[in-house]
C-alpha cells in the first residue's frame, strides 16, 4: 500500500484470520486487543442435516438438535414469511463514486484523479446532481423500474472511523462496543422460533454477526451444493456412474458394524440426491430461470441457490451475505472499486429478475450497505481514505424507490472532511422492523424511538 | 481361566485385520508378511517392536517446508499423523492414540502445541507399560495440569476438576458406587500442591510442586485415611476394587465393538493385577482373542482411516489439508470434544461420509490417471483388479466386489464412440480407487 493506514492493515489481517479459520471451520476467531468483540462470537456451533430439505448446515445456538427438522418443517408449512436479505460491502464504499456530483467543481477539485465523467454514468432521476457509477447501470435500470430505494448519505452521528468498530454498530444496530447479539438476530430472539435455524442464515462459512441471537438458533451454510461428491479425474457418464454405485454400496449388510458404515453411505447418498437440483453441476445452476454472472466468484451462485431455496419454500426471514469486491481503496480506487460494483450489482440485478420470474419478488427485500464512506478528498495515491456517511440500498419490488434523506453534497463536508449523514442507519433498521417485518422497533434497536422513520414500502 | 486364544487360520484377511486394529493398517505386502509369522508371531512383533524408525518421504508443509509442529496451525496434526503414517511401531502409535482418548486433552484448554506434544510424547513412551507409572506421569503433566485445572487447585480453594475425572474416566468410572461426592473433594484435596508460572512470551511456564500450597492434612478416601497426597491419590485410584475391570473393559473396547465376554473379563483382570498394572500382557491378549478375528467389523477413527489410506498408498505428509479434512471427519488430533474422548459410537454420519470421501480423493489425487494418456483394458475383472492392487489387495466382501465390477460393465458399456473407449477405461479406474477407499468395507476393518 502506498499509504500506511493502522485500521488497514487490522482490516486486512482480520481479514485473513477470519478466512483461515472458516476454511479451517473452525468458527468465528477471537478478535484481537483493541477491537469490539463481534457480535455472536461466543455461540457454539454444531453442524446439523436437515434431511427433509437436505441441507448440511452449521447451527449456531442453543436448542436440541434433534428438533430442528420438525421446526423446519412446520415453519416451512406455515404461511409465507417477508425475507430480508443484508449484503455487506466490506471496507467502506466510496459513496462519491456510488452515487457522483459529476459536474460539482468541488468535488472536480477534491477529486483531481479520481473523478469520475458525467457522460460515463446515468443520471440519477430523484436528484439531478448525482450520476450512478458506470459499473451500477443494472441497479440504475431497476431503480428506474422504482425498485430501488436510496440512502445517499447514511451514517450517525460521531462517526467511527475504524472498520471493526462502524461494521460492529452497523451489525449490532447501535452505536455500542459492547452489544453481542446482532440486530437480525435480536428481531428473531423476538419473533423467532426456538427449532427453526433457517429463520437467521448466513450465507457463509461462519456466522454473519448481524445474524447472532441469544436465544433462538441460526445458521449458516456456505452454498446448498457443497454437498458433492466428485472424485479426481471422472466426470460425465462415467462420474454418474460412479455415484449411481454408492446406493448399492450402502444396502444393507449382516455384519453389525459394516452395515453401519453401509447406513452412512446409504445416508449420505440419498442426501446428495436430495441436493442434486441445488447442486452447481447439474447444468442450469439451480433451475434458475435467468442467467447469472459467469464469474470466478461465489457471490453471484450463493444469491442463485438463495433464490432457490425461497423457492422451495425453505422458511427463511433473515440472510445475511458478504459482497465480492474489495471496497478499502487506499489506492487503485477506479480499478478496484468498479471490479467490485460490476460483480455486485450484476448479480443483485440477476437475483431480482430471478425473483421476478419466479414470482416471488413482493416476498424479498435486499439491504446493502457499508461499514462507511470515503474521505471527499482523494489521497494523492489513486484512493480515498476513510469517511463517515456512506451509500445504502433497498432493493426490491415492494421498495418505495423514494430517496431516505437527501445527498448533502460536498460544500458541508464534516470537521474531517468527510460526508455528513443525512440518515441513521439505526432509523433505516426500525423502518424496516416496523414496515418489512411487521414487529416493534423499541424491542430491537435501543433507543429506536429517537430515529426518524421513513416510508419504505409501496 | 485363561484368556481365550484364537486358534482358526490366521492368513493374509486375519493379519489385515490385526494390522488396522492394532495401527493404521497394512503397507504394501505388510499383511502377507505378517500372516507368514503366525498369530503368536505377529502379537509378539507388534507388541516388541524395537527402536522405532520411519520409512517413506518426510514430511512436508504445501509449501515444501519442514513442519513446525510447535508454531504453525495445524502442524501438530500432521506431525502426528506423519508417525502414524511412517512408523515401524504401529501398536505404539495406536497406542498414544488411545491414550489421547482415554486421557483426552484438548489444546483448546491447553495452549501452547509445546505442552501438547510434550503429553503426546508421553503417552508414547509409556504406551504399552505400567498403568500406575502412566497415570503418575499423566497427573502432573502440564497439559494436563491446565486442562483439568490441576494447577488451580490450592489448599485455600480446592478445585475438584482433576480429582473427579481421574476417577470417574481415568480409573474406576462412573455408576458404578466406586466412590462417593466426598472422595471427590477429598482427591481435590490429596492433589493440591501443583503451580506454574506465566510467561507474556511463552504462555504457562515452570510447571512445579509447591509443598506450600499442598494441604498437608488428613483426608478420607475410599475409607481409607491419610496425609494423602497426589501419588497416593494415584496409587489408591489404582488399587481401587473396581479399577482392574474398568480398565479391562475400556481397552477392550479399543480394539473389539462388542463388549467382553464374562470370563474373558474375569481372565484379563487377573492378568492385569498379577502383572502389576503392566498393560503389555492385556494388549497382547486381546489381539490374540477370537472376538477380534471372528467377531463384526470395527468402524475406523478418521485418524486410522487417514494414516491407513496414506500407508497403503506409500505417501507421506505432503499437504496441510489432512488437518481441516480430519476435522471435517469428526476427529481432529489433540482437539478431542471434552475430556471423555471421541465418541466411538458416532463417526459416520452424512457429513463425515462427505468428509472421508474427500480424504480418499485427497489420498488418491496425485496419482490420478490422465485419460488422455493412460492405455488401459477394457475388461471389467482387470480394472477391478487393478483398484484392488492400488490400494494393497484389501479384503473385499463378495458384495462390494459385485457391484465395483457391475459399475466398470455399465460404465463400459457407455463407451459408444471412440473417444470414450479411449478415455473411459483410465476415468473407470480413478472412480474405482474413489469408490473402494470409500466403500463400507474400508470405512471399516
Amino acid at each position: 500500500m502506498a499509504r500506511s493506514c493502522h485500521h488497514c492493515d487490522e482490516f486486512s489481517r482480520a481479514a485473513l484470520v477470519r478466512r483461515s479459520a472458516a476454511e479451517a471451520g473452525r468458527g468465528l476467531p477471537a478478535i484481537e486487543t483493541g477491537m469490539p468483540l463481534p457480535a455472536g462470537t461466543g455461540l457454539d456451533r454444531r453442524t446439523f442435516v436437515t434431511r427433509s430439505f437436505g441441507l448440511a448446515l452449521s447451527v449456531y445456538g442453543l436448542g436440541k438438535l434433534g428438533l430442528f427438522e420438525e421446526g423446519i418443517a412446520r415453519a416451512a408449512s406455515g404461511p409465507a414469511q417477508p425475507v430480508l436479505v443484508s449484503v455487506f460491502l466490506p471496507g467502506g464504499t466510496d459513496s462519491l463514486s456510488v452515487l457522483y456530483p459529476g459536474l460539482d467543481s468541488t468535488y472536480r477539485r477534491l477529486r483531481p484523479q479520481l473523478k469520475l465523467d458525467p457522460a460515463a454514468g446515468q443520471a440519477f432521476s430523484e436528484d439531478n446532481r448525482l450520476f450512478w457509477h458506470p459499473k451500477l447501470s443494472p441497479l440504475a435500470t431497476l431503480h428506474g423500474e422504482g425498485k430501488v430505494t436510496v440512502a445517499p448519505a447514511v451514517g450517525y452521528t460521531h462517526p467511527d472511523q475504524s472498520h471493526f468498530t462502524s461494521r460492529h454498530f452497523w451489525e449490532v444496530g447501535a452505536t455500542d462496543p459492547g452489544l453481542m447479539s446482532g440486530w437480525m438476530g435480536r428481531y428473531l430472539d423476538r419473533s423467532g422460533n426456538m427449532d427453526n435455524p433457517l429463520q437467521g442464515l448466513s450465507l457463509d462459512y461462519q456466522l454473519q454477526p448481524s445474524l447472532a441471537s441469544a436465544k433462538v438458533p441460526v445458521a449458516s451454510l456456505a452454498a446448498p451444493d457443497e454437498y458433492t461428491f466428485d472424485a479426481p479425474g471422472v466426470w460425465g457418464q462415467v462420474e454418474d456412474r460412479m455415484l449411481e454405485t454408492l446406493a448399492p454400496l450402502g444396502a444393507r449388510r449382516s455384519d453389525r458394524f459394516l452395515n453401519q458404515a453401509a447406513g452412512a453411505t446409504a445416508a449420505s447418498d440419498r442426501l446428495r440426491r436430495q441436493l442434486a437440483p441445488f447442486a452447481q453441476n447439474s447444468g442450469n445452476g439451480y433451475g434458475s430461470p435467468v442467467a447469472y454472472p459467469d464469474v470466478d466468484d461465489s457471490f453471484p451462485h450463493q444469491l442463485a441457490g438463495l433464490a432457490a431455496m425461497i423457492a422451495a419454500g425453505l422458511p427463511l426471514r433473515c440472510v445475511a451475505i458478504t459482497a465480492p469486491g474489495e471496497y478499502d481503496t487506499h489506492d487503485d480506487q477506479p480499478q478496484a472499486l468498479a471490479d467490485g460494483l460490476d460483480v455486485t450489482a450484476r448479480s443483485l440485478y440477476s437475483f431480482q429478475r430471478d425473483l421476478e420470474a419466479r414470482g416471488l419478488a413482493d416476498r424479498v427485500l435486499v439491504l446493502v450497505w457499508s461499514e462507511f464512506g470515503r474521505r471527499a478528498e482523494e489521497n494523492g495515491s489513486s484512493g480515498t481514505d476513510h469517511g463517515a456517511a456512506g451509500t445504502a440500498f433497498l432493493i426490491g419490488t415492494r421498495a418505495k424507490g423514494q430517496m431516505i434523506g437527501e445527498f448533502p453534497g460536498v460544500d458541508n463536508l464534516d470537521d474531517d472532511g468527510n460526508l455528513k449523514a443525512t440518515s441513521d442507519f439505526r432509523g433505516i433498521y426500525s423502518s424496516l422492523l416496523e414496515q418489512w417485518l411487521s414487529t416493534d422497533a423499541a424491542a430491537v434497536i435501543p433507543g429506536a424511538g429517537s430515529f426518524a422513520r421513513t416510508p419504505l414500502l409501496k | 481361566m485363561a484368556v481365550p486364544v484364537y486358534r482358526g487360520r490366521f492368513g493374509k484377511p486375519q493379519a489385515e485385520r490385526l494390522l488396522w486394529r492394532a495401527g493404521f493398517g497394512p503397507r504394501k505386502g505388510e499383511a502377507e508378511k505378517l500372516a507368514k509369522l503366525g498369530l503368536e508371531g505377529a502379537v509378539h512383533k507388534l507388541t516388541n517392536p524395537g527402536r522405532e524408525r520411519f520409512h517413506g518421504p518426510r514430511p512436508h508443509d504445501d509449501n515444501g517446508h519442514r513442519l513446525a509442529p510447535n508454531d504453525a496451525w495445524g502442524h501438530d496434526q500432521l506431525w502426528w499423523l506423519d508417525r502414524m503414517v511412517r512408523t515401524n511401531r504401529p501398536l505404539v502409535e495406536r497406542m498414544t492414540l488411545v491414550w489421547h482418548d482415554w486421557f483426552a486433552t484438548s489444546r483448546d484448554g491447553v495452549g501452547p502445541a509445546r505442552l501438547m506434544l510434550r503429553q503426546n510424547n508421553l503417552f508414547r513412551a509409556h504406551a504399552l507399560g505400567s498403568f500406575s507409572t502412566l497415570l503418575m506421569e499423566v497427573t502432573k503433566d502440564p497439559a494436563m495440569l491446565l486442562w483439568l485445572s490441576g494447577t488451580d487447585n490450592t489448599k485455600d480453594s480446592p478445585n475438584e476438576n482433576y480429582g473427579r475425572e481421574v476417577m470417574e474416566l481415568f480409573t474406576i468410572g462412573a455408576d458404578r458406587h466406586g466412590y462417593t461426592e466426598r472422595d471427590v473433594r477429598e482427591q481435590a484435596r490429596a492433589l493440591t500442591g501443583w503451580r506454574n508460572s506465566w510467561d507474556d512470551n511463552l504462555g504457562p511456564v515452570r510447571f512445579r510442586y509447591d509443598p506450600s500450597r499442598h494441604d498437608t492434612g488428613v483426608k478420607t478416601i475410599f475409607g481409607k485415611r491419610g496425609r494423602f497426597d497426589w501419588k497416593d491419590s494415584c496409587r489408591l485410584c489404582v488399587h481401587h476394587r473396581l479399577h482392574p475391570s474398568f480398565f479391562v473393559t475400556k481397552m477392550w473396547s479399543y480394539f473389539i465393538p462388542t463388549p467382553p465376554p464374562a470370563g474373558t473379563k474375569r481372565a484379563l483382570q487377573r492378568l492385569y493385577v498379577e502383572h502389576g498394572y503392566q498393560m503389555k500382557p492385556v494388549v497382547a491378549a486381546i489381539l490374540r482373542h477370537p472376538a477380534l478375528y471372528t467377531g463384526p467389523r470395527m468402524v475406523k477413527s478418521p485418524a486410522v482411516y487417514t494414516a491407513g489410506l496414506l500407508r497403503a498408498l506409500g505417501r507421506g505428509i505432503d499437504t496441510e489439508a489432512w488437518t481441516w479434512l480430519m476435522q471435517l471427519a469428526g476427529q481432529a488430533l489433540f482437539y478431542p470434544p471434552n475430556v471423555s474422548g471421541w465418541d466411538d459410537s458416532r463417526w459416520l454420519d452424512t457429513a463425515t461420509y462427505r468428509a472421508r470421501w474427500a480424504i480418499a480423493s485427497y489420498a488418491i489425487r496425485p496419482k490420478v490417471l490422465d485419460s488422455d494418456k493412460a492405455k488401459l483394458p477394457d475388461d471389467a475383472l482387470k480394472l477391478v483388479h487393478r483398484a484392488e492392487s492400488f490400494w494393497g489387495n484389501p479384503a473385499l466382501t463378495g458384495h462390494t466386489h459385485a457391484q465395483l465390477t457391475r459399475f466398470v460393465k455399465n460404465a463400459l458399456r457407455d463407451a459408444d464412440d471412440h473417444w470414450k473407449k479411449r478415455a473411459y477405461p483410465a476415468m473407470i479406474e480413478n472412480a474405482l480407487r474413489q469408490l473402494l477407499a470409500a466403500s463400507p468395507d474400508l470405512q471399516t476393518s
